[in-house]
């Protein structure tokens, strides 16, 4: 098995675990999309490295140093998406694919390197949090200590906080930041009237994940909760109405 | 049919007309701005509501008759775009560039503009002789909006006219603003994209020129850009290089924008909609600077609210079914004893073949008529009531969630909660569902909905010799079938499933002339197809009787019956007579036994074993016909065969189960 291929297995089966507690072959198979008959034949091997416990039936847990893989791989994953979305202005709906290819190739010191030029942020820009590192620093000047650069940080450059409009609370405003997901789901989207850049505010989110009620352009629309999750707005100038 | 003046670039102001020249004008516009408002208003009663030839997609049309001229009008279907390629869009796209309408009436909304003028702009792409009808702007006033509809008209080039369709405002002006626009034929101005987007489609004309196209040249360069497969086809076979030439274009735009062209256009449409709107529309701030709570606003904290919106949807659902039948059942027997009094109401099974017939045909047309107006006709009429109002898309919103788990969306309470009416509309009306998967699974549970006739059986078997709770207990566990067999179903069923993306209407008082047509559109699909199978049906299972089938029929089915089922062996023909009409069961029962005290011969397990058969198996002659034209022959097949396994199979499980329980 190839190094990459060990990580995306791992950081699999780390978002899968995270929810259920073990991740079955069929979930892995379905998120890496490959024929489950090759994930058991993956797992097996990960095992025999130590770095999965796996049980036939019943799905692969992390084991310490899997873990330990797969929240580096996933950090930098995340700090990636970052600089990309924020220093290199790419277009967020690409910046996942892109960062998907360039995680594996980093190495630790450029890890450090994109951490402390972005200020440590807490979250990429699909606002899932970002790990903060293993070396037990408090914040970058003692990491600057630690590692012996003084270079100095670039204030500003994260301007934005965007969240998805899921995120957003009852009334608080947002502006279309970019939209995820199926292209024919954006095309409706945006011929709704939700295209880069309009004003949004949520009026309200219905009970257990249901509908989000998304005010545009004078109308109001009920979108399914995880299309939704995929509008993603910024909401710096979020003041309340 | 249409136009009279050929010439489409006439001058304005020449007079060369026919005296009583025949118009053909559309109504396009988005769903929920008071289109079919305006459409009744300029049409009045008459109109002809079928579908468009080949296409599961509804075709209103109905004619205005005005200063002796006798206009055609066309209600196309309530689209917000031209660029997701559904049904609706590409018959309301082809209507329009094909068949050349002398106008085309644009309904829109005043207080969302925006999203309006989104689709005004891409009609204008058309190019039609187009004319605009601010409609609701009593409404848009009332929010503290008005819109300067002198200033629009400059802006777009085009006439408009603001209405107040459901009070009648306005229309007199609208209809002599048609008659002139069909007698003109003018062609409205191009409205101009930005500079990167307009280059391109500068370099496309005149390659597209030569060609002969039924389309409009701006229009088909728009449409290459944006990579239309349908487009991209017609072009493809006359010039295949304008194509490529086209997709490198789209590709450069895509580049710049880092988005998908057909986005860009989006976007694109919606800079010049919020440039006209910023531009005719003042927003009156509130007077104490805080914005008032509307009223939709205040019953929506009450109609979504985590608690009482559920109890409001559980009230409002069950309420309507109460109400349904109770008054229903009333009128239901007062017509059967008027009508008795026409024809005696006994099936006759002796004497002449055409007397046979007759009767059996009377007997269909007597229980069409005491099935559907009593029931079916106030059930419609209340639903379109709530539709109208708005509220039925709240309680999309509140089963959003539960339904997902049967792989639909919201939407589907809609077919759904039609199908406790007559199955054979609420199946035409899955046709609201987005993806084929959902259509399809969608009709499939709506069979499984107990309709009125069904209902006739369970209240008249179990409600009234069992008890109502078990009758009441028999409609829970369909609930819970539905909810088991939509799980399966979802994961068999090939396809996708997409969420649930829908506009919340503000509520309104409904309109009589919308709740009325809506009712009868859905009351008429009954009329064509229920009708039909009913007297055919009913004429020839008298025949069955007569020529004496009865026996052999029995013995054939008894293993299932008797052995399986534990009924009597004479319950056989009454299930296959079942499959024509219903409640044709609990008649046949009563011919049979001679009398309609069921209790004496059947046992309270038999009488649940019957209803719960009834219930599930095959919805009815009718139905299979409507699923086999929507979805055809093969899937209409297959979803019978498994009710008649799944009744058949859970009737042998009821019967062994409660007669554990009940002795």
């Amino acid at each position: 098995m190839a190094q990459e291929q060990v990580e995306e297995y791992l950081e699999a089966i780390y978002d899968i675990a995270g929810t259920d507690g073990a991740a079955k072959t069929t979930a892995i198979a379905k998120c890496l999309k490959v024929a489950p008959a090759s994930v058991t034949e993956a797992l097996q091997s990960l095992a025999e490295k130590n770095l999965v416990n796996y049980e036939p039936y019943r799905g692969a847990s992390l084991t310490g140093e899997g873990k330990k893989i797969a929240e580096t791989i996933k950090r930098r994953h995340r700090l990636l998406e970052v600089f990309l979305a924020d220093v290199l202005h790419i277009n967020r709906a690409k910046v996942h694919d892109e960062a998907c290819r360039m995680e594996h190739t980093i190495s630790e010191d450029t890890e450090n390197a994109l951490c402390r030029m972005l200020n440590a942020p807490a979250r990429c820009p699909h606002g899932s949090p970002i790990l903060p590192c293993a070396k037990g620093v408090g914040s970058c000047s003692e990491c600057d200590a630690v590692t012996g650069s003084g270079l100095p940080f670039p204030e500003e450059i994260r301007s934005a906080a965007i969240i998805p409009v899921t995120d957003l609370e009852p009334h608080q405003k947002g502006t279309i930041a970019f939209i995820r997901g199926d292209c024919r789901v954006v095309q409706r989207l945006s011929d709704l009237g939700l295209t880069l850049g309009t004003a949004v505010s949520v009026t309200r989110k219905a009970p257990l994940n249901g509908p989000v009620e998304v005010s545009v352009r004078r109308t109001k629309l009920a979108i399914d909760h995880a299309i939704a999750e995929n509008i993603f707005v910024d909401a710096t100038q979020g003041d309340r109405a | 049919m249409s136009g009279s003046c050929g010439c489409k670039g006439c001058p304005p102001g020449d007079d060369k007309k026919i005296k009583d020249a025949e118009y053909t004008i559309a109504l396009a516009g988005n769903a929920n701005v008071g289109k079919s408002v305006t459409f009744n208003q300029l049409t009045g009663v008459d109109q002809i509501i079928g579908n468009w030839p080949g296409k599961t997609v509804e075709r209103a049309e109905g004619l205005l008759q005005y200063k002796g001229h006798r206009i055609r009008v066309i209600d196309l279907p309530g689209i917000y775009s031209f660029s997701t390629y559904s049904l609706e869009e590409l018959v309301s796209r082809d209507y329009i560039a094909l068949e050349h309408p002398d106008a085309v009436v644009n309904v829109i909304d005043a207080s969302a503009l925006e999203r309006n003028l989104f689709f005004t702009i891409q009609l204008l792409e058309l190019a039609p002789p187009l004319l605009i009808s601010v409609n609701q702007i009593d409404l848009a006033e009332k929010k503290g909006i008005s819109v300067d509809t002198e200033k629009l008209s400059r802006l777009l080039g085009v006439p408009v006219i603001p209405t107040i369709a459901i009070k009648g405002k306005g229309i007199d002006t609208l209809t002599a603003g048609i008659l002139d626009l069909a007698e003109r034929r003018p062609v409205p101005p191009v409205l101009k994209y930005g500079k990167e987007v307009e280059e391109r489609i500068g370099k496309l004309v005149p390659r597209i020129e030569p060609l002969a196209l039924p389309y409009p040249v701006r229009f088909t360069a728009i449409k290459l850009l944006e990579r239309d497969p349908s487009l991209v086809k017609l072009v493809q076979a006359q010039d295949p290089g304008i194509v490529s030439a086209a997709d490198a274009l789209a590709a450069e735009i895509e580049a710049i924008h880092g988005e998908s062209v057909c986005v860009v256009m989006s976007a694109e449409r919606y800079n010049v909609a919020d440039r006209i709107v910023a531009e005719v529309i003042t927003v009156k701030a509130p007077e104490d600077g805080i914005p008032k709570k509307s009223l939709t606003d205040r019953l929506d904290q009450v109609a979504l609210h985590p608690f009482f919106g559920y109890l409001a949807v559980f009230l409002v659902i069950g309420g309507l079914l109460v109400w349904t039948f109770v008054v229903g059942a009333r009128i239901s027997d007062l017509l059967q004893s008027l009508l008795s009094q026409i024809q005696p109401y006994e099936p006759v099974i002796t004497g002449s073949l055409a007397r046979i017939l007759w009767n059996g045909a009377f007997s269909g047309l007597v229980a069409g008529i005491t099935l559907v107006i009593p029931y079916v006709l106030p059930f419609y009429l209340l639903l379109a009531v709530m539709e109208d109002s708005g509220y039925l898309t709240r309680i999309a919103v509140m089963l959003d969630r539960g339904m997902h788990k049967l792989g639909l969306h919201g939407k589907a309470v809609i077919p759904l909660i039609l199908g406790y009416g007559c199955n054979v509309p609420a199946c035409f009306s899955c046709r609201i569902m987005e993806s084929p998967k959902q259509k399809l699974l969608a009709a499939f549970l709506v069979t499984l909905i107990p309709c009125t006739a069904r209902t006739v059986v369970i209240l008249g078997l179990v409600g009234h010799f069992v008890g109502i709770w078990w009758a009441l207990g028999l409609y829970a566990f369909d609930i819970l079938l539905i909810i088991l067999v939509g799980r399966i179903a979802y994961r068999v069923v090939p396809g996708e499933s997409v969420g649930l993306i829908m506009e919340m209407p503000d509520y309104h008082v409904p309109s009589a002339s919308v709740v009325l047509k809506q009712t009868w559109a859905r009351t008429k699909s009954l009329i064509w197809f229920v009708f039909p199978a009913y007297i055919v049906g009913s004429a020839l299972i008298q025949v069955f009787y007569a020529v004496g089938l009865l026996t052999p029929v029995n013995n054939l089915l008894a293993p299932i019956t008797v052995l399986w089922l534990g009924l009597p062996v004479v319950v056989g023909i009454t299930l296959i007579f079942g499959i024509v009409r219903k409640e044709l069961t609990i008649l046949t029962l009563a011919v049979l036994f001679g009398t309609t005290n069921f209790a004496l011969f059947l046992t309270p397990v038999q009488l649940i074993v019957i209803a719960l058969v009834s219930m599930l198996y095959i919805p009815c002659l009718s139905v299979i016909i409507v699923l086999a034209s929507e979805f055809g022959w093969k899937r209409s097949l297959e979803i019978s065969l498994v009710e008649v396994v799944m009744a058949i199979g859970i009737g042998g499980i009821a019967f062994r189960l409660l007669s554990l329980v009940m002795g």
